[in-house]
């Protein structure tokens, strides 16, 4: 099975080469059989890919030892989820992990309905060229195929297997091990598409904005991939300790969030260009810059540059990266100084008080915002270079620049989708903002006023009522005139309005599950840490919970031992349940895995932490408090308002365009495919 | 010409007022990298800066106490005593022979105080090479062409 997997890698090595060369003198001799044997390369080279991906799966399950890979991620007693995940849980097999989704988005694009023959072949190149790359890492840089082997008295190589594998690391050995890389790695290797599009285009110099419509649809399911990754990292760095927190800008999960941010000015700045004609220039080097920032942060996570608790293990991989990020940084700045007057902007700028200012704001915020996570992120190796003394940043420095920013982002979000076009006018501003201003200070002086002083939450709390009401009343105006004329429930038409014009209000369910995030990640002002050596039935207090330690128990599992703390938790003098926070030995690779006991409710979370042992030999309890578990359990809202705005561009552009101004007749496949993803998260 | 100079001003504000808060951040964050040796050699001005120190935990050197959890990096054949009292509890990769990086100051009697420890184990994710995979492991080789 492993010669067929590495065969079947060197093929679709072969293919994806054809596919790019061949492309490429297909678009220069403008020979249609030589178009339509390209394109149907790269689709081999993607089922090629798949089947490698499969055979490197079927050796997990059938426990063959003899493949270095799977020595190292796996071994017999691992559970049959881990054995799944095993696949991405090392350089090697996250490469070709990255293949298979690329592949995944590939087949999609060059199966879908072929409308843009002309764009085609171009974007087709694109996808090639870089299917190229991660398949000669995956052939002759990192091959997850490697067989055990021992050199034999004659010289000549015998292969040995081993009786059982080293297991998964058990820090890895958590359900989000499951969801959480897939879902970041089809954010990263999602926005290949829209690169390819807006590369495509441009060579091409292709008439229209029909290519920006395209772009756009392809980065919001990439985006949503991205968001629902770096949530689930969150919540997995929360509830398993180890990983410093659901967020530390460490450079890796910097690193997630790079493309995130430039990913989510295109997604607004892109309406510019296509309601007014403008700031062209701007979105493909925002398209550009996304892309790049994808290898960055993969190359950053493979390569050692930088230390992180999350990184693979330092190898020699990095020069390919960086040769990579090097050719595409070529590419993309020819093709845009050859092609520079095809980005004409046809508008200008006309009031501070517009939707388009709003628009350039929010840019530049996300940008600036991004250029410090960078430099944040890259500041050791550059002060190095520059002043020898390798010099890294901390929390205080991200957390200076982003709450800022973040708070001014917040403000726009509610903000910028009431200011109409070119100009806004007085009475307006004050029909849409009056009434979420007043009700947004109004909460501030009343949360002022009962004790609430953290600067920074109080400026949160304000701007987060102001934009719920901001939107809150957008939907309450909708649905009271469809109400009007159908007669319909007022949830009803809710949901009538927003199937209406899914891009409009799916926007704003989205913002919705923003200001969510906010609340939780201002609550992390409120947090307690308590720390305390327990001996049998002693108890502790932390705000309004008193926990009672009641014993110990150990609990043998298959794959590792769990010495367990037995925890009541009281409050008023009221048992509110057990909780039982965990030490885990796993044998096959003797290291502990720390497994934190939470208890959530709507307000805050209670967070026990099994510590250890101390040198006495007392268990050590230490919990803080932590209302942030908000951003985790706010999840499901991001991940179920993205539904509605990925749909409905694709379903305009699977149904024919006489359904563009109503509603689509057809539910659309892949929003069916939105909602399965997000039942994963829920269970 | 007027709307554009107003543009301008808003992003001139949002620029250099970020740009400020970045550098009070820096001010406030930068932490200088050292090798347990350099840490020795340092004059008392390098010494007050926040220093990150990578080591090796020495093996039996832990000793978990109520208020702080005291061990020894070991690097380049020199020794560090460390003194960790930082609120969050160690990683459960921080152990004997484990690879580590603390961060903190350097105290004038030769003790390390940190706040912060990250630690590594040798095999995390990846065996090395020729480490946990044994013999067979380093002498791999690909299995096709």
């Amino acid at each position: 099975m492993d010669l067929f997997g590495s065969f079947a890698l060197v093929l679709a090595f072969v293919y994806a080469v054809y596919a790019f060369v061949g492309g490429i003198a297909a678009i220069l001799a403008r020979h249609p059989l030589l178009v339509k044997s390209t394109r149907q390369a790269g689709i081999a080279s993607c089922c090629l890919i798949f089947l490698a991906t499969f055979s490197l799966e079927y050796l997990f399950f059938s426990d063959n030892f003899s493949i270095a890979y799977v020595v190292s991620h796996s071994n017999r007693d691992l559970s049959t989820f881990y054995k799944i995940a095993a696949l991405w849980s090392g350089q090697e097999g996250s490469l070709l992990f990255w293949s298979f989704l690329l592949a995944i988005y590939v087949f999609s694009v060059l199966t879908y309905r072929n409308k843009n023959g002309e764009l085609m072949p171009y974007v087709g190149v694109v996808m090639a060229g870089v299917q190229i790359f991660f398949l000669t890492l995956n052939n002759f840089v990192a091959s997850p195929f490697k067989a055990l082997a021992t050199p034999a008295a004659n010289g000549a190589l015998e292969y040995v297997a081993r009786a059982d594998g080293n297991g998964l690391t058990p820090l890895l050995q958590y359900p989000e091990m499951v969801i959480h890389p897939p879902n970041l790695y089809s954010g990263y290797t999602g926005f290949t598409i829209p690169f390819a599009f807006a590369l495509g285009a441009l060579l091409a110099r292709y008439p229209g904005e029909k290519w920006i419509h395209l772009t756009r649809k392809w980065t919001m399911i990439a985006w949503m991939f991205q968001s629902c990754g770096i949530m689930l990292g969150a919540h997995w760095a929360y509830a398993v300790l180890g990983w410093g927190g659901y967020w530390g800008w460490d450079p890796v999960e910097n690193a997630s969030l790079l493309p995130w941010l430039t990913g989510t000015a295109f997604l607004h700045s892109v309406m510019m260009q296509e309601k007014r004609g403008m700031m062209k220039v701007w979105n493909v080097w925002l398209v550009f810059c996304t892309f790049l920032l994808c290898i960055l942060g993969t190359f950053l996570t493979r390569s050692g540059v930088v230390s992180s608790v999350h990184a693979f293990a330092q190898s020699s991989i990095g020069s390919w990266f960086v040769g990579f990020i090097a050719i595409i940084l070529l590419v993309c700045f020819g093709a845009y100084f050859w092609n520079r007057d095809y980005l004409k902007s046809e508008n200008q700028l006309d009031a501070i008080v517009s939707r388009e200012s709003s628009f350039l704001f929010n840019n530049l915020l996300l940008l600036v915002s991004c250029i410090a996570v960078l430099s944040g992120t890259l500041f050791p190796v550059f002060s190095e270079w520059i002043t020898g003394d390798r010099i890294s940043v901390g929390a205080p420095f991200f957390n200076k620049v982003n709450i800022p920013t973040g708070l001014l982002l917040l403000f726009l979000t509610g903000v910028g989708p009431l200011l109409a076009w070119r100009k806004t006018s007085t009475e307006s501003l004050k029909r849409n903002f009056g009434w979420p201003l007043g009700t947004g200070l109004f909460a501030g002086v009343v949360a002022f006023a009962l004790g609430f002083r953290e600067l920074f939450s109080l400026i949160c709390l304000i701007l987060r009522i102001f934009v719920a009401s901001t939107i809150g009343l957008e939907f309450y105006r909708g649905a009271k005139v469809i109400r009007a004329r159908s007669g319909a429930s007022f949830v009803a038409s809710t949901v009538d309005l927003t199937m209406r014009n899914t891009r409009r209000y799916g926007g704003y369910i989205v913002h919705v599950g923003m200001v969510f995030v906010f609340i939780g990640l201002s609550g992390a002002a409120f947090n307690r840490d308590t720390q305390k050596e327990m001996q049998l039935g002693q108890t502790m207090q932390i705000g309004p919970y008193t926990l009672q330690l009641q014993g110990f128990d150990t609990k043998p599992e298959k794959n590792y031992t769990a010495e367990r703390m037995i925890v009541e938790v009281l409050r008023d003098n009221k048992s509110l349940m057990m909780l039982y926070p965990e030490k885990r030995k796993f044998a096959t690779t003797d290291q502990n895995g720390t497994m934190v006991a939470i208890y959530s409710t709507l307000k805050e979370d209670l967070y026990v932490v099994f510590a250890g042992y101390a040198t006495s030999g007392d268990a050590r309890l230490s919990e803080p408090t932590r209302k942030m578990d908000l951003v985790w359990r706010r999840i499901r809202v991001l991940a179920g308002a993205q539904q509605p705005a990925a749909a409905s561009p694709l379903a305009q552009a699977l149904t024919p365009h006489r359904h563009a101004s109503g509603r689509p007749s057809l539910r659309p496949p892949l929003s069916r495919k939105h909602r399965a993803s997000d039942e994963n998260l829920r269970t | 010409m007027q709307k554009q100079a107003k543009f301008a001003i808003g992003i001139v504000v949002i620029v250099v007022s970020l740009a400020c808060l970045a550098w009070m951040g820096y001010g406030e964050s930068k932490t200088y990298y050292h090798t347990i040796v350099e840490l020795q050699t340092l004059d008392s001005a390098a010494r007050s800066h926040r220093i990150r120190v990578g080591g090796t935990v020495e093996p039996g050197s832990i000793r978990r106490y109520s208020d702080r959890v005291d061990f020894v990096l070991e690097g380049e054949g020199k020794k560090l005593p460390v003194s960790y009292i930082g609120g969050d509890p160690l990683p459960d990769t921080f152990a004997d022979k484990a690879q580590a990086l603390v961060e903190g100051r350097s105290t004038s009697e030769g003790r390390f105080v940190a706040e912060h420890v990250q630690a590594k184990c040798a095999s995390k994710y990846e065996a090395a090479p020729g480490g946990t995979g044994g013999p067979a492991a380093k002498s791999s080789q690909p299995s096709t062409m």
